[in-house]
């Protein structure tokens, strides 16, 4: 199963994925880690500039990620019931 | 109420300064994110699904208009627009950024407000009856203990590192709107047989992992050594309170464990120790905080009748408003559970209206109730019309105070990551049964539907007359459907009825639960918990799962 990076950052809370060269709010931008992810991981952690850094299980294609997860899901689409705060890359319908 | 001294003032503006240093060293990575955690949920800073979350503290759930311009301005400035009013008196802000909060600490402090002990194994925020000084039936206002007990436990440093996190509930009337017997400690004040002032104290109650009913440990402690005798419960807890086991550390285990005379004798020893050190506030002290309690500047002669003739108006009198112990006056609880709405939530439009609405009718004076609403507590009933239309312009007149649709849930998994499930969308489903008929509503009578999105049980799951816990279930989400719960007077814990359903099925199950009642009912005035209790589990059992 393909698995991508996810964290907050650090300043503002933001949940963010990593897009292969830096990070976006946007859960349609990430990309699928490879066996390089161990040592982006480490260096993340190490750098402590993004709290809570980790990998997430999901299903579907690059542009089209879903994760595996219910919270994995919520954290990408936004609060369920403000649809005024949704991310807009995974609908809420995905939860 | 209460308002700082420079003493009050000195220790918020010293943790403020304190804190926001810590929070500059984070910020240029002086500190690594595990030295920094542990400080930040000390200053109720969390980190949640979206973003951090901050919990300000409303010491027993009082607020003055400035107070709640405050947090609204703060909704506005910092956060996305609202609040949320929780279940402990207090209220979160969903969307802050870490590089904004020195700002923001310093607007709190302006007020007489922070965030401190509203997290972590401390005391957390003293909690009240929302009707405190205005309820006709209470003995006296119970705010002034609640208020040296907030004293007494900001920054104590003997109990800032506890086995847990520990929670304080006061009262002052036989009728308990504060849960208190689901508190670690649970205070009543009563008046003795010979007319003394004193508190009859419960402890170990609580909620979450473990519903336990908290048992008397005290009978009667006179107003006058209450704060010695809460040091000796903290100090027998702080002493053997497991701290190997966060599940068992709470202090209704060790109260279990021991039993309640083990428990009682350590307590009774301890305080013989303690009590005649003089720790408790003197007289004067007493007399300094009671003073500030002191009624507002009633109309002595105010009319005593409403008028009626709206018939809208009336239902909201009807539903929400209540006695108030001076004539001319009345209690209105504003619901903050309207159509559609997020139970708890408050835009930050609708927060000035309120701050407003209290500064022209209700003597500057607002309360959040546990039950996520809010409260005027001094409104002439001559304004009540005049006020009731400003609330309705502003969404804020729902008149289901305790009915089917005034659901409490927590935030769950929409925005905390401690939970397994969502809440807000089965109460907002459930509600949405029975939203567009208030007599319905009102036909079926009080009814405390209570929704938790974990087991830790923010939404007071085991303390509704129908409980609902979010669960994981292989990764998606589940609910338990649990009956007979009180955290009133007559407190009880609620029972799981049976396998649990999704998010559909936990509709249809509560739908099921109330056509039963209906039709189960002894007559209209009995309550769906008063008939859970005469005729037990086994017939809901069959309703819902034939």
């Amino acid at each position: 199963m393909p698995r991508i990076l996810t964290g907050n950052r650090l300043e503002t809370g933001d949940v963010l994925w990593w897009h292969g060269h830096c990070w976006s709010t946007q859960i349609s931008d990430a990309v699928e880690i490879g066996a390089e992810g161990e040592a982006l991981l480490a260096g993340l952690i190490a750098a402590e500039r993004i709290n809570d850094p980790t990998f997430i299980e999901v299903t579907g294609e690059p542009g089209a990620f879903v994760p595996t997860t219910t919270r994995e899901r919520v954290r990408a689409s936004g609060p369920s019931v403000r649809a005024d705060l949704a991310r807009g890359s995974l609908s809420v319908e995905a939860i | 109420m209460y308002r700082y001294d420079q003493y009050d003032q000195a220790i918020v503006d010293a943790r403020v300064a304190e804190f926001k240093d810590q929070v500059g060293r984070r910020l240029r990575n002086e500190i690594t994110e595990d030295q920094f955690k542990p400080l930040r949920l000390m200053n109720g800073l969390y980190l949640q699904l979206h973003a951090y979350m901050l919990r300000v503290a409303i010491p027993y759930g009082t607020l003055s208009g400035t107070q709640m311009r405050m947090l609204a301005h703060i909704a506005r400035t910092y956060d996305r627009d609202y609040g949320h009013f929780t279940t402990r008196q207090n209220i979160q802000y969903n969307w802050i950024k870490l590089e904004q909060f020195s700002d923001l600490l310093d607007d709190l402090s302006k007020v007489e407000m922070h965030a401190f002990q509203t997290s972590g194994n401390c005391i957390r925020n003293i909690s009240s009856d929302q009707f405190a000084g205005a309820a006709a039936d209470e003995i006296a206002d119970p705010r002034p203990y609640a208020e040296l007990l907030r004293q007494w436990s900001t920054l104590h440093p003997e109990f800032s590192f506890l086995p847990r996190k520990f929670k304080i509930a006061v009262i002052a009337s036989d009728s308990d709107r504060a849960a208190i017997q689901l508190h670690d400690i649970g205070l009543q004040l009563y008046r003795n047989a010979a007319g003394m002032l004193g508190f009859r104290v419960y402890v170990g109650g609580g909620m979450g992992r473990t519903p336990i009913i908290g048992k008397v440990v005290r009978e009667f402690i006179p107003v006058g050594q209450f704060l010695s005798y809460s040091e000796a419960i903290l100090r027998v807890y702080n002493r053997h309170g497991r701290r190997d086991n966060i599940y068992k550390a709470r202090i209704k285990i060790l109260v279990t464990e021991l039993g309640i005379e083990e428990f009682t004798r350590q307590v009774e020893a301890e305080w013989a120790t303690l009590e005649p050190l003089g720790l408790d506030a003197p007289q004067a002290e007493y007399d300094r905080i009671i003073a500030q309690f002191a009624d507002p500047a009633y109309e002595i002669g105010a009319p005593d009748t409403i008028d009626l003739s709206d018939p809208d108006f009336k239902l909201w009198v009807d539903q929400n408003v209540h006695a108030h112990k001076q004539p001319g006056y009345a209690i209105a609880t504003i619901s903050l559970k309207p159509k559609s709405g997020i139970p708890g939530d408050a835009s930050s439009a609708q927060m000035d209206v309120i701050a407003d609405l209290a500064d022209k009718y209700a003597h500057d004076e607002i309360r959040v109730t546990h039950s996520q609403n809010l409260v005027l507590a001094h409104v002439k009933k001559a304004d009540l019309y005049a006020m009731w239309q400003a609330l309705a312009a502003a969404d804020l007149a729902t008149p289901n105070l305790d009915l089917v649709t005034d659901i409490i849930a927590c935030p769950g998994m929409d925005y905390c990551t401690l939970a397994n499930a969502r809440s807000i969308p089965i109460a907002q489903k459930i509600a949405a049964k029975f939203e567009n008929s208030i007599s319905e509503q009102r036909d079926i009578g009080e009814l405390k539907i209570k929704v938790s999105g974990c087991i830790n049980g923010c939404g007071h799951h085991h303390a509704g007359h129908i409980g609902i816990l979010g669960v994981d279930k292989k990764g998606e989400e589940a609910y338990q459907l649990l009956l007979g719960g009180s955290g009133a007077e007559d407190a009880s814990l609620a029972k799981i009825l049976g396998p649990g359903f999704d998010e559909n099925g936990i509709i249809d199950a509560v739908d099921k639960l109330i056509a039963f009642y209906r039709s189960a009912r002894s007559a209209p005035t009995e309550r769906f918990l008063d008939t859970y209790r005469r005729l037990g589990a086994a017939p809901f059992k069959e309703a819902v799962y034939a």
